[in-house]
């Protein structure tokens, strides 16, 4: 059997593509040899609004967990434990849903703003 | 034993498909390309092959459905013409990106409107863009012989590209000719076994395929493309060459016929250069220098067995069944000028484009190109570089 990169375009078999790679080293087609790799994925970067877990109010009824869509609400043990924002979108749907609003909706922007400004006083 | 048989392009076609004996063909009929599925899809039902036959709505599906096929580990193929290959289109770039290595024949035809079904290549140049491999046959003979190459090709591993098989419709794909098949065992040591190097369906060894590729690696991807495109043109010869041992049939990257003492050259793919061998036949008894060049390839484009076969003549004419209305001539002729701008001999290059819709390209035309270029030869000047062949005008 003829070796699977023989450098004529046809990639490397390989699990990470990384940026330095150049267009002989990255896999062929864009094929991914990995099951399960939508984690690797983040998708956290879209979010524009931002969920903030309100601890005093929060039941742990894991509602949310159950809404979300992007499996994004980390559960310990049956309680909540944190939100995964490397993978929320930033939907809002598990403030939405909440019984207790437990959970609060910032926007990323003004988190900035306020860290920027924070920052600025010290 | 030289096994000869009377047969038309369309069943050299389903014959060469036969022997092969492909996993899964999903094809649409359309005219001229209609018997070709017709014909393999009585193989399927006779049990002569093995092969899973999907009968599907559309040319899209088709596409899809040989796409899906190939990508899970089958050897897969399709065949269609004019609108058919239209409605392809989208799933063309899909198979090629992919590197699927699927085979399908197309039977050149002239595209719409005014509604015509009869032979050009604007079907064919429709996606000479798109990544895929193009053949094209000046006969049965070559068609059938071409299908049986276009499977290596395709699966070879420097290459996992699309190939297309093009042929003339009517003229090729309809009329009766005398041409030699290979027995059935034969064929089938020559396209051996298929083994993927990756599928869908292979657990082991799981694979995602059409992934998102966005401005991060997409451009990568398409130099790669290009690098499968460039390998190809050394496959196609190597492939040539075996076949030629099983066949005793020579196939390069373009067919150079009495082109070495020649001072004056046409440019022409498919059937219509066998009317010009005919007329260069003639012209060479009276003591004229002139010749055909053929190329049998049209992607990847074989710009360097161009240059090499007309660096020595003084003028050549492109001629191009197919308009781009750029108002600078066919596809071929900017393709062909372009191989020979760097050469700097001066070599006058024109363009004619012929035979749209079926039109016959007559012998007398060909010559009338042949005195054209000696004039322009004498003249040392072409006052006009894209003219009209069989034209009313």
């Amino acid at each position: 059997m003829t070796p699977f990169n023989r450098n004529f375009g046809q990639g490397k078999r390989t699990k990470a593509v990384r940026p330095d790679m150049n267009w002989e080293e990255i896999t062929k087609a864009g094929n991914v040899y990995e099951p399960g790799n939508a984690n690797t994925y983040e998708t956290g970067d879209w979010r524009t609004i931002r969920p903030v877990w309100n601890k005093d109010r929060c039941i742990h009824c894991l509602i949310c967990w159950r809404y979300c869509p992007d499996a994004s609400i980390i559960a310990t043990d049956g309680k909540f434990d944190s939100f995964d924002y490397k993978h929320c979108k930033g939907c809002g749907i598990c403030a939405n849903v909440c019984p207790v609003h437990a959970i609060d909706m910032f926007s990323e922007d003004e988190m900035d703003r306020q860290k920027e400004a924070k920052r600025n006083e010290e | 034993m030289k096994n000869k048989v009377a047969i038309t392009g369309n069943e050299a076609v389903a014959q060469a498909m036969k022997q092969i004996n492909p996993d899964v063909v999903a094809a649409y009929p359309i005219t001229p390309q209609t018997e070709v599925v017709q014909i393999f899809s009585s193989f399927v039902s006779n049990g002569q092959v093995d092969t899973e036959f999907v009968t599907v709505e559309s040319e899209h599906s088709a596409m899809s459905a040989t796409i899906g096929a190939s990508a899970a580990g089958a050897r897969a193929m399709t065949a269609t013409s004019s609108q058919g290959l239209a409605l392809m289109f989208e799933m063309v770039y899909i198979a090629s990106s992919l590197r699927l290595p699927i085979v399908f024949p197309v039977v050149n035809r002239a595209l719409s409107g005014p509604i015509n079904i009869h032979c050009d290549h604007s079907d064919a140049m429709g996606i000479k863009d798109a990544g895929v491999i193009q053949l094209f046959c000046e006969n049965a003979q070559e068609a059938y012989d071409n299908m049986i190459q276009a499977v290596r090709i395709a699966e070879h591993p420097d290459v996992l590209l699309p190939v297309s098989v093009n042929l003339d419709g009517f003229i090729t794909s309809h009329a009766l000719d005398v041409l030699e098949v290979l027995d059935d065992e034969t064929v089938k040591n020559f396209v051996g076994t298929y083994q993927p190097e990756e599928y869908l369906l292979d657990a082991e060894n799981p694979v995602t395929m059409g992934t998102l590729d966005l401005y991060d690696f997409y451009f990568e991807h398409k130099r790669q493309q290009v690098a499968a495109m460039e390998a190809a043109k050394k496959v196609i010869e190597e492939v040539g060459r075996e076949y030629e041992a099983i066949s005793g049939r020579k196939y390069g990257l373009i067919d150079a016929y009495k082109l070495d003492d020649a001072d004056m050259a046409v440019v022409v793919l498919n059937s219509a250069a066998g009317s010009a061998k005919g007329v260069v036949d003639e012209l060479r008894e009276k003591g004229l220098k002139v010749g055909v060049l053929k190329p049998r390839v049209f992607r990847p484009f074989p710009f360097e067995a161009i240059q090499d076969a007309l660096k020595g003549v003084k003028a050549v004419a492109v001629l191009d069944r197919a308009e781009t209305f750029s108002t600078l001539g066919g596809p071929m002729f900017a393709d062909v000028r372009t191989a020979l701008y760097d050469l700097k001999n001066d070599i006058k290059v024109v363009n004619y484009v012929y035979g749209l819709g079926g039109r016959d390209l007559r012998l007398e035309d060909v010559e009338k190109v042949y005195d054209d270029l000696a004039n322009i030869i004498k003249t040392g000047r072409a006052d006009k570089f894209v003219n009209y062949l069989g034209l009313r005008e």
